[in-house]
């Protein structure tokens, strides 16, 4: 059946020329020269006072990209991108380094708060009651400034840029940088891994939960400039974090490349939550503008019962290609992938998860939703699978498409790979199959079927979007609303 | 990107080439299909044996697993041990190593339907040949078309109802390699009730590579079933290219259970609106036996209705394959697809993997896929050894279960009773857990 009213309204709502976040702060910035060589990656690496180990592990993994070539098997259609015409880092000229706020250049203030998102803690505590969000802003290719630090510090969290964690804490780094997305992953994780600027670095000893949320959030305001930050959260054993990630750009009518890593360790016991709102400039009604967002997110659940669980509310960017998944290694590990992803106008979006079971009694779980207006193309392309080892593997997926009008498409690309007798998969697209006891509780309760599958599919996503930061949340709460009526599998 | 070009050549290919080259002045056809031979083995070299990063084959990887070519086969063998009659009580065209033997054949009370041999239509360069696989960027159909001997054409006449069952009767007798093309034309209004079977002798690395296009008529009603019960060592590569007409019910049926390397691939268009389509597949495999179905349901016009019901049951260090793609094209509004796969792992070695894909491009659909993959309920199996039943009547008896979801899909009883027998053959060799 076709879509109903109030979805196609909610939809429009969040429209590509509906767009925000698209203005521009006017401040002098400092750039690497363009187009990427060896001595950009020494600029890079020098502007950042890096250790030599740290230039090795870059200049290694640039001389690997260039001997790699793009993928191409992803569904979706962009000219060439001229590498040599980007430039590989920027940085307010203000701002040579996260320090304290008083320091910090009052026109990145301005910006972060037109944002919605407070920088100066005593605002952050001023507003709502528990709703404190520990942030580490990241302008271009720098980050600006992470509060909260000194109360993180109390608990024995480090949560500070990466740059900053290259210097301060480089046994972290080097032990754990690179362990999930090996430099050779694939060419935007090459490139990230030569070029990396900032992005954020999480660390929670042994026993620590988290006193608070953790955030990040990434802003591309100059021209021609690509974004890489690179991120990474390590969970030791029986910590718990969770960490929000969100990310704005400039309205421009060139496209913009943001190729970020993003790498996930949890130890025996640990649990990681990260959620993203991902609201890159989309582009303008006719496809020209906006971000290319190649992101490569990998979770490796290494510890016992370790848990990894990724959220992602996805509006923004021209094109998406990026599949935050779960390497499930520790024994009865758990991994999670909840999404949505909304494409208007001429946007593109591929996306979706990989969860490899290693382990035994290993879990996981995808709920994915795509919803496609306009012109749009919308891909899940998921890969679930269990390898010999994988004794007791358990997963359940579901995802479910929408289309409004006919000029969009939405594709559904699932692998699914049993190599253990064992492991039971489902993968199913009928929104009547949750959980047939769920449902059934829900259906006792005098629920219609549609009702309850909304109420179980929106339950967990709701869950995290509500730990959002407020001015995230609203966006995302728009989504929730969607009513799953007229999906297709 | 530029294609870099492949240089590298298996020896496979490097034997396919050498035979091509030696074959192409005898093969059949006129001047016509000879241009074609010329330019679909061009295509061929071109992409070369499929591998495992070409999308479509990503689960066969033919290059590695295609060591060496077979040698083309010689006309004129006597298969051993071809059942006096056919085993489907019907009439029965017997393919020999690729050629229509009509010595061989029964084709008696056939009214309305028109055989020959595909020889002559190549002959006659008869712009039917081919005409179903334009759209086709397969490497193996194009090695059919390049190498292609005669099989048979069959034609129904608009409005005949055939009576009689029609078993296609593929047989080969050595350690060579096959091209069968076939054609299968059913007028409008028409209905039929065809078999293909395919068997060969255990022991013997034949190469069977067949294309069978097929033309479905508006209205017309067709019963369709593929039984693959290759030889022991054989590798088997079948492709249908199938177009539906306007309001015409089609119900399908492959069932694999012979060769070491299988793969059964079928591309079905729905090209005329309110069809009904059903493709169903029962998998059985056990030893090292690769099987690999590869599925596209193209839907093209309005109100169409497809259902596709795949089952796999693997044992010993097997693998089982199944690749489907449901297509809704924009102006194919009010479709209704369902396609479900399942794995039915019986030992620790067995492996299953599915690729139910949809991609879909109108917005009032109805569109679903499912898969699973696991061993047999233990739930289950204790209901039935809390009854009495020993362990191995218990598994056989929910194995039949599962396979029979998709057999009797078919809706034809003739059938269903030969495929559930040789189901039942399989799991009595199996001996139970």
């Amino acid at each position: 059946m076709p879509a109903v009213q109030e979805t196609v309204d909610q939809v429009r709502r969040i429209d590509v020329d509906q767009y925000k976040y698209g203005f521009v702060t006017e401040i002098e910035s400092e750039r690497a020269p363009k187009g990427l060589s060896e001595d950009v990656v020494r600029f890079i690496s020098a502007k950042k006072n890096e250790p030599e180990w740290m230039l090795e592990w870059r200049l290694d993994a640039y001389r690997r990209w260039l001997t790699m070539t793009e993928p191409r098997w992803a569904r979706v259609d962009y000219p060439p991108i001229a590498f040599d015409e980007l430039y590989y880092y920027s940085a307010p000229k203000s701002t040579a380094g996260p320090k304290s706020l008083d320091e910090v250049d009052p026109a990145l203030l301005a910006t972060y708060e037109k944002l919605g998102i407070p920088l100066r803690e005593r605002e952050i505590l001023a507003g709502v009651e528990g709703a404190r969000v520990a942030v580490d802003a990241v302008f271009d290719s720098v980050s600006v400034v992470t509060t909260f630090k000194a109360e993180l510090q109390k608990a024995g969290v480090i949560f500070c840029s990466i740059s900053e964690a290259v210097r301060e804490h480089p046994e972290l780094v080097r032990k754990y940088l690179g362990s999930v997305v090996p430099v050779t992953d694939n060419f935007y994780a090459t490139l990230n891994s030569a070029v990396f600027s900032d992005g954020s670095f999480v660390y929670v000893p042994p026993g620590v939960r988290c006193p608070m949320e953790l955030s990040t959030y990434f802003r591309i305001n100059e021209k021609n400039t690509g974004q890489f930050e690179r991120t990474l959260i390590i969970a030791d054993k029986g910590a718990y974090v969770s960490y929000l990630e969100g990310c704005t750009a400039p309205m421009r009518d060139e496209n913009q490349l943001h190729a970020a890593v993003v790498e996930l360790v949890a130890l025996d016991d640990a649990e990681i939550k990260y959620s993203t709102v991902q609201n890159w400039y989309p582009g303008d009604a006719n496809g020209k503008g906006g971000i290319y967002n190649f992101v490569t997110k990998r979770g490796d659940c290494r510890g016992t019962r370790s848990k990894i669980s990724w959220t992602q509310v996805e509006t923004g960017s021209a094109i998406t290609w990026k599949y935050p998944s779960c390497i499930l290694r520790g024994d009865e590990s758990q991994g999670e992938f909840y999404s949505i992803a909304v494409s208007n106008g001429a946007q593109q979006v591929d996306s979706g998860t990989k969860m490899i079971h290693l382990g035994r009694n290993t879990k996981s779980r995808i709920i994915s939703k795509g919803i496609s207006a306009g012109r749009s193309n919308n891909t899940y392309r998921g890969l679930v699978s269990a390898h010999r080892r994988a004794t007791g593997a358990r997963n359940f997926t579901n995802c479910d498409s929408l289309l409004i009008g006919n000029r969009c498409g939405a594709h559904t690309v699932p692998y699914i790979e049993s190599k253990n007798a064992t492991a039971v998969f489902e993968h199913e697209a009928t929104t009547s199959k949750i959980s047939d006891e769920q449902l059934f509780y829900c259906r006792q309760r005098g629920l219609s079927a549609e009702e309850a599958t909304a109420l179980i599919v929106n339950g967990f996503v709701k869950d995290v979007i509500q730990q959002l930061p407020m001015e995230f949340a609203v966006e995302a709460q728009k989504l929730i609303g969607i009513s799953l009526e007229g999906s297709v599998g | 990107m530029n294609a870099e070009p492949r240089i590298l050549r298996t020896q496979a290919e490097e034997t396919l080439a050498a035979e091509f080259q030696a074959a192409r002045t005898r093969l059949a056809g006129g001047p016509e299909t000879a241009a074609r031979r010329e330019a679909a083995f061009a295509a061929f070299q071109k992409a070369g044996l499929p591998h495992r990063r070409v999308e479509a084959w990503r689960y066969t990887d033919l290059r590695a697993l295609m060591r060496k070519a077979a040698p083309l086969a010689e006309p004129g063998a006597v298969p051993a041990g071809l059942p006096a009659v056919s085993a489907f009580g019907g009439a029965r065209l017997v393919i020999v190593d690729g050629s229509y033997r009509p010595e061989l054949s029964d084709a008696d009370g056939l009214d309305g339907v028109t055989i020959r041999p595909l020889a002559d239509l190549l002959a006659a360069d008869d712009p039917r040949v081919g005409a179903s696989l334009a759209a086709l960027d397969d490497p193996l159909v194009a090695l059919n078309t390049a190498l292609m001997t005669g099989g048979v054409a069959i034609d129904v006449a608009p409005g005949a109802s055939v009576g009689r069952m029609i078993e296609l009767a593929h047989v080969t007798t050595g350690a060579h390699a096959t091209q069968t093309r076939n054609l299968v034309h059913v007028g409008a209004d028409a209905s039929l009730r065809l078999v293909e079977t395919h068997t060969g002798p255990d022991g013997a690395a034949y190469q069977a590579n067949g294309v069978t296009e097929a033309v479905i008529g508006d209205r017309a009603r067709v019963v369709w079933a593929k039984l693959q019960q290759e030889g022991d060592a054989a590798l088997h590569v079948g492709t249908l290219a199938l177009t539906a007409g306007r309001e015409t019910r089609f119900d399908h049926l492959v069932l694999m259970i012979g060769a070491v390397l299988s793969r059964s691939q079928q591309f079905v268009t729905l090209s005329g609106p309110e069809a009904k389509i059903g493709m169903n597949g029962a998998t059985m495999l056990r030893g090292r036996q690769h099987a690999d179905i590869a599925l596209v349901v193209d839907h093209t016009e309005p109100a169409c209705e497809s259902r596709e019901r795949f089952k796999a049951v693997v044992d010993g260090e097997a693998e089982a394959i199944f690749q489907g793609r449901i297509v809704v094209k924009p102006q194919a509004q009010k479709t209704d697809a369902r396609m479900m796969t399942q794995g039915l792992l019986l030992s620790e070695g067995g492996q299953f993997s599915a690729k139910p894909e949809l991609e879909i491009f109108a917005d009032d659909v109805q569109c679903a896929h499912g898969a699973t993959s696991g061993q047999i309920d233990e739930d289950l199996l204790f209901y039935l050894l809390a009854r009495g039943i020993p362990r191995p009547e218990a598994e056989t008896l929910l194995v039949t279960a599962f396979l029979a979801e998709a057999i009797e899909a078919l809706g034809d009883e003739t059938i269903a009773a030969v495929c559930e027998a040789a189901a039942t053959r399989w799991l009595a060799a199996r001996g139970g857990a």
